[in-house]
């Protein structure tokens, strides 16, 4: 026996190409939708991860630092950093802000860390280039997809900063790289007003009665001071002593202080039920939508084919062609059309989608298979209809009237 | 006649019931001995379409008898079980156009009949050649089926008919679409098949071109059949 989809499909194969390449552009959009998602929550545990954080210490009742503004005082970490099974705890500071370098200037998420040596809770873990900050002031280390190089001057707010070290795939959980920078300079930064606020509030400070005490010498000096530092950061993160529990730590530290504590696990939670809950959503809706736009096109395109094969398929029938024989020539052009749109649609959004795409697409191999898997049965739902059409056909409309 | 042949006995087909009851067949008598090409004519709505699909097995009679070489295979109820294998393997159709299947080559067209009945590809395709060469078309026999002249594709549609070599072979219109030297030598090639693979043949037609050529022809009029000698003429 012969295939006769195969041969069909051969006959017009051009048709049937062009057909499954348009499929194959619907699936690379869906594939890369997926691979956006997939994206998105990655960015998120890079985050996490690349903290180096055992425990995040916040703001009593705040789902900070990523997800909530938070604020507590910068002196807490000591405290901490004293309690049973707490091998480390820094202070870290993260606002997403446009960061200026020359002309141009590029969204990304500033942190501040403290000083100490690689491992600190906050640094990155490794540098694709250059070194780690080592001053107090004044020194960033940028991601690569910041598109800062090594000895680029960075802009945030009034400081320059020098970029000291490169990293790779350190992003926030909206994707926004991330540009490390001193503690100090960050709360600065965080907590910094133009230079025309600061005038004005030391004029109304002095302008005030209260504070400007010429029986009182110094007062007003003291009273500017307080008003223009900073001592709040938005986290403290701890790493745990290896044997001791984290949640058995994390309760701790929640008992000692007014203060919320999160896990690795909780905070995962939070950055992918909370923070990216929309977009997933969004996602999702899409990933429907191109399912149902994609079964309707397979579907059209297979009836379409069946309906120009009518005369075909009763003389086939009439010269005794098994029915399953039929359903098989149908069903495995649907097939072929789905392997055909499945193949460009997965080149599609691997080497053009991901590259391309402003946003991190994370394709995985098993969503690729899941993707596949329902191409194939979208496909052979929507022939379907085909096949019932065909099976109506009736062997003695060959002979005619 | 010694049971090969078709022979059809008192054969009567009903469309629908009550009132919109239309008796398309009302008696058919009817015999055709193997090597026989006999000429089916009548005017139009007598009810010749009718009789070609219920020896063809794709309706069923209301009442009568059809056998079909030495097995009754309708006698007021269908005697065989698996229609599909019956017209797959015992009856050849002729049409109007020759209705070959666009994606398949000239050889595959015909051998796809073997294949269905399970023989290997070789050996179908081999059975498709031979009548090729009897049919002077084996030059042809790797183009595709839009490759062809009309002529050469209602050769291959007739090769098609022949190739499961059926005692039986229906031809309805098959030279409608020809001129009168074409449709000439379809009826020779008819003749000459008929003779070579002894197979009966019933050629539905309204052409008045072919008519002459028939030896017996079976008139058929609101559903009853009268025979009548032809004029045999021979087709040089
Ligand atoms: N499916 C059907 N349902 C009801 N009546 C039918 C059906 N098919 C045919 N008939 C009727 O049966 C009668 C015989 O029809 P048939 O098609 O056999 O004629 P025919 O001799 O082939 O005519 P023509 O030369 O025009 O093709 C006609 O009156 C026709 O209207
Ligand atoms: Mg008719």
């Amino acid at each position: 026996m012969i295939s006769l989809a195969g041969r069909d499909i051969m006959h017009s194969l051009g048709k049937f190409v062009l057909t499954g390449m348009g499929l194959g552009l619907l699936i690379g959009v869906t594939l890369s939708m997926a691979g956006i998602y997939r994206g998105l929550v990655d960015d998120g545990k890079a985050l996490l991860e690349n903290s180096g954080a055992d425990l995040w210490v916040v703001q009593q009742d705040t789902i900070g630092p990523y997800a909530e503004a938070s604020s507590i005082y910068s002196d807490v970490w000591r405290g901490i950093r004293s309690m049973p099974g707490v091998a480390r705890a820094a202070n870290a500071t993260y606002f997403t802000m446009q960061v200026r370098q020359g002309e141009r200037d590029v969204r990304a998420m500033v942190a501040g860390i403290t000083a100490g040596e690689l491992g600190t809770p906050g640094w990155p873990p490794h540098l694709i280039a250059g070194r780690q900050i080592t001053r107090g002031h004044y020194e960033a280390v940028a991601d690569f997809a910041t598109g800062f190089k090594i000895g680029d001057r960075l802009q945030i707010r009034r400081n320059y900063y020098t970029v000291v070290g490169l990293t790779r795939r350190m992003v926030s959980s909206g994707g926004d790289p991330i540009v490390f920078i001193p503690l100090k300079d960050a709360q600065e930064a965080q907590f910094l007003k133009d230079n025309d606020a600061i005038w004005q509030q030391r004029h109304r400070t002095a302008a005030n009665q209260a504070f400007n005490r010429p029986q009182v010498p110094g007062l007003l000096d003291a009273v500017i001071a307080s008003q223009s530092t900073n001592s709040y950061v938005n986290a403290v993160l701890v790493q745990v002593e290896p044997g001791h529990d984290v949640d058995a730590v994390a309760e701790s530290i929640r008992r000692w202080k007014r203060l919320t504590v999160y896990t690795r696990s909780q905070m995962e939670e939070i950055l992918v039920g909370k923070m990216i809950a929309t977009s997933a959503k969004q996602i999702g809706m899409f990933l429907a939508i191109l399912s149902l736009v994609s079964a309707a096109i397979v579907a059209f395109i297979i009836y379409t084919l069946t309906l120009g094969k009518i005369r075909e398929i009763a003389v086939l029938k009439l010269i005794g062609t098994k029915n399953r024989t039929i359903v098989g020539l149908i069903m495995q052009q649907a097939i072929a059309l789905g392997v055909i749109g499945f193949v460009v649609g997965k080149i599609t959004a691997t080497l053009v989608m991901a590259p391309i795409f402003p946003k991190y697409v994370l394709l995985q191999p098993f969503d690729s298979i899941i993707g596949f898997v329902v191409v194939m049965v979208i496909c052979m739902l929507s022939s379907i209809i085909s096949i019932r059409a065909a099976m109506k056909v009736d062997p003695a409309e060959a002979i005619g009237g | 006649m010694d049971g090969k042949g078709v022979r059809i006995e008192g054969l009567k087909k009903r469309y629908g019931s009550g009132d919109t009851a239309v008796d398309a067949l009302r008696g058919v008598d009817m015999q055709v001995a193997p090597g026989e090409v006999v000429g089916l004519v009548g005017p139009s709505g007598s009810g010749k379409s009718t009789l070609l699909k219920c020896l063809g097995a794709v309706i069923e009679p209301t009442a009568g008898r059809m056998i079909l070489g030495d097995e009754i295979i309708y006698d007021d109820g269908w005697k065989v079980k698996d229609l599909r294998a019956l017209r797959r393997d015992r009856i050849g159709f002729i049409f109007q156009a020759p209705y070959l299947i666009p994606f398949l080559d000239v050889t595959d067209n015909v051998a796809l009949l073997p294949m269905l009945a399970g023989k290997p590809n070789p050996e179908a395709r081999s059975r498709a050649i031979e009548l090729f060469q009897a049919l002077d078309v084996e030059h042809r026999a790797k183009a595709m089926p839009s490759q062809l002249s009309g002529g050469e594709q209602q050769r291959v549609a007739i090769a098609r008919g022949l190739v499961n070599r059926p005692p039986v072979i229906l031809a309805d219109e098959p030279t409608a679409p020809l001129d009168s030297e074409r449709a000439l030598a379809v009826i020779r090639i008819l003749n000459d098949m008929a003779q070579q693979f002894e197979t009966a043949i019933i050629v539905v037609t309204h052409d008045e071109k072919i008519i002459p050529t028939f030896k017996r022809i079976y008139h058929i009029r609101d559903g009853v059949t009268y025979e009548e000698a032809g004029e045999g003429r021979s087709i040089a």
